[in-house]
């Protein structure tokens, strides 16, 4: 029994099979790079003075400062935008199409490739069936280059989800959980892979938001299986899958699972300050005080986030001593907000519309958190000083819990808010 | 072949060391070692780039490095005049980032609680030890030899220069 990461490689290096530990040259369908990661890449680049050979596999973004907030950022922007100028082919997304992560799975990525992008948490299309994993941004030039990188055949470590989400647990609540059980380093060069029953309740909002965040127990990389939720998701995108040539992706038979995740009593979780992997209850820490909260990110911005946030507001209102800050994470999905009307719901509740960005999440502006602040974020490390002041305490929660805590001013079980 | 001895001052950091604990996200539309450097580990605390000044192995626990792949956390590290880092365990890109860049890291078991904050340490890569000033030796696992190629050409973009990796 090989994992879906093991096949897929050997797939990619020309192998009949490879096993644990194996080193392969594995070719690279797409790269991805950013404007925070990039600039390093591009420096790689031009000292190597190679040409890039095929530029139609570069999908380049400018997402983490969307739009800049900054000098030196405008001209990481104007280096960008120039040195692109003379690759018609790259897929650039300027300011304000959207996170990358979010972009990439959006109809650009495909079950069975390999994509590495100079971002951790490239591991998001695992969802999709694909090997993906975030690599620093000399690799990433290495990769533009060549076409190929070195990779070792991670260990597998089989999760087992068994039972149905009850409603406002969301995937969010799924990862915390497995964080809080393997640790922070738990999958450390491992790979994540998810099998069960269970998966059949998991939409794929849930799963790209699990595969995620499964960096942050050190995963090189997670993988959901080819199942008919995720070919009617890329059908969606105008993707038809060719499942003769795709069966080797199908859902494995057979296995012994590592761990098992009985969904259906899972309660809604939270990771305290400063570990994604501290992780509680929300019952553990249920009214305590903030003063801010975030939905968006690549983690947790796509609709069906936004969606179940809304159907908690709606009709409310954030509370007087809470700024809630929404950051959708796509022109794609900001658009629909507007058309189903839950831009509406947000704003008349009281929240902060804001551009696709990476901005918040990282610190980086557009919601920047000050000192002795307590925030709750949709988005995926509470590290200190990772969303702004060292001195501030950030606890990670899904977007309903997020959505529920904004409305009460205090840390709240979204819950309680089922109507 | 100056990696293959390295001796330097102790600087002790704990376990989970995050890259946003080496480079704050704020310094992140910069790229040049040298002004990486001047904030490198400030996330953990902001008297760490000046006491770096006269250290240059950092000892650390468990997972350093975890979190983004930012590899301006290496640069920072390089910047700060750092030569290793010697670590219970090291979080899979910030390893690769630090072997392409050129500095060596090293997986040393035990060696958290054998060092002390501020004690000079010599590392043998050769011997494959690490001795310290109150007379304690610890081994650890060969680094393999391409890696080491990569290591002592200054990083991967050095050694594609000089043609040692395909």
């Amino acid at each position: 029994m090989h994992s879906l990461t093991a096949k897929i490689l050997a797939k990619a290096s020309g192998k009949e099979k490879v096993e644990v530990g194996e080193t392969v040259i594995a070719k690279v369908d797409k790269v991805v790079i950013h404007d925070v990661t990039g600039p390093i890449t591009l420096e790689v680049i031009e000292e190597l003075k190679y040409q890039i050979r095929e530029p139609e596999k570069l999908y380049v973004f400018l997402d983490h400062y969307s739009p800049s907030p900054s000098v030196p950022a405008s001209n990481i922007h104007r280096k960008f935008r120039s040195f692109f100028s003379n690759y018609p082919q790259t897929k650039f997304f300027d300011i304000g199409e959207g996170i990358c992560h979010q972009v990439m799975v959006e109809g650009n990525v495909l079950p069975g490739e390999v994509v590495v992008g100079a971002d951790s948490h490239t591991t998001t299309y695992g969802a999709l069936a694909a090997f993906s994993t975030g690599v620093g941004s000399t690799e990433a030039a290495y990769a533009i280059l060549t076409g190929k990188l070195w990779f070792k055949v991670p260990e597998p470590l089989y999760v087992k989800l068994d039972g149905e989400l009850p409603r406002y647990v969301c995937g969010k609540d799924v990862i915390l959980r497995i964080l809080g059980i393997i640790g922070q380093e738990g999958a450390n060069y491992k790979s994540l892979e998810f099998l069960g029953s269970g998966l059949k309740s998991l939409s794929m909002s849930d799963r790209l938001t699990i595969a995620n965040m499964s960096v942050e127990g050190g995963a090189k990389n997670a993988v959901f299986p080819l199942d008919d939720t995720l070919i009617s998701y890329l059908e969606g995108f105008g993707q038809h899958i060719e499942l003769g040539k795709l069966a080797y992706l199908r859902p494995p038979d057979g296995v012994n699972p590592d761990l098992v995740i009985d969904l259906s009593r899972l309660d809604p979780m939270v990771a305290k300050p400063h570990s994604p992997a501290n992780v509680s209850p929300v019952g553990d820490v249920e009214g305590l005080r903030i003063d801010a909260a975030f939905i968006g990110s690549c983690t947790n911005g796509r609709y069906e986030d936004l969606l179940v946030a809304a159907e908690i507001l709606k009709g409310r209102r954030v509370s007087r001593s809470v700024r809630l800050i929404i950051t959708p994470a796509s022109k794609k999905i900001l658009n629909k907000m507007l058309e189903t009307g839950i831009a509406k719901i947000f704003l008349d509740a009281g929240a902060v519309i804001t551009p696709p960005s990476c901005g918040a999440c990282f610190g980086g502006h557009l919601g920047v958190v000050g000192d002795e602040e307590v925030i709750i974020s949709s988005s995926n490390r509470n590290f200190v000083g990772r969303m702004g002041s060292p001195k501030a305490k950030i606890y990670l929660a899904s977007p309903a819990t997020v959505a529920a805590s904004a409305i009460e001013g205090r840390i709240t079980d979204p819950r309680n808010y089922l109507r | 072949m100056g990696l293959r001895i390295v001796r330097g001052r102790v600087l002790k950091v704990g376990d989970n060391v995050d890259t946003d604990a080496i480079i704050p996200g704020k310094y992140l539309t910069l790229t040049d070692p040298r002004e990486l450097g001047k904030h490198a580990l400030e996330g953990l605390d902001p008297s760490m780039p000046s006491l770096l000044k006269d250290r240059q192995i950092i000892v650390a626990g468990r997972n350093f490095g975890c979190g983004s792949s930012r590899e301006h956390a290496v640069l920072a590290l390089l910047g700060a005049g750092v030569k290793a880092v010697l670590a219970e365990s090291f979080a899979r890109i910030f390893y690769r980032n630090a072997i392409n860049r050129g500095l060596l890291a090293i997986e040393v078991p035990g060696v958290r609680n054998a060092v002390a904050d501020g004690e000079e340490v010599i590392v043998n890569v050769e011997e494959t030890t690490l001795i310290t000033a109150s007379g304690k030796t610890l081994g650890f696992k060969p680094i393999p030899k391409e890696l080491l190629e990569i290591i002592e050409a200054g990083g991967l973009v050095e050694s594609l220069k000089k043609g040692l990796t395909k």
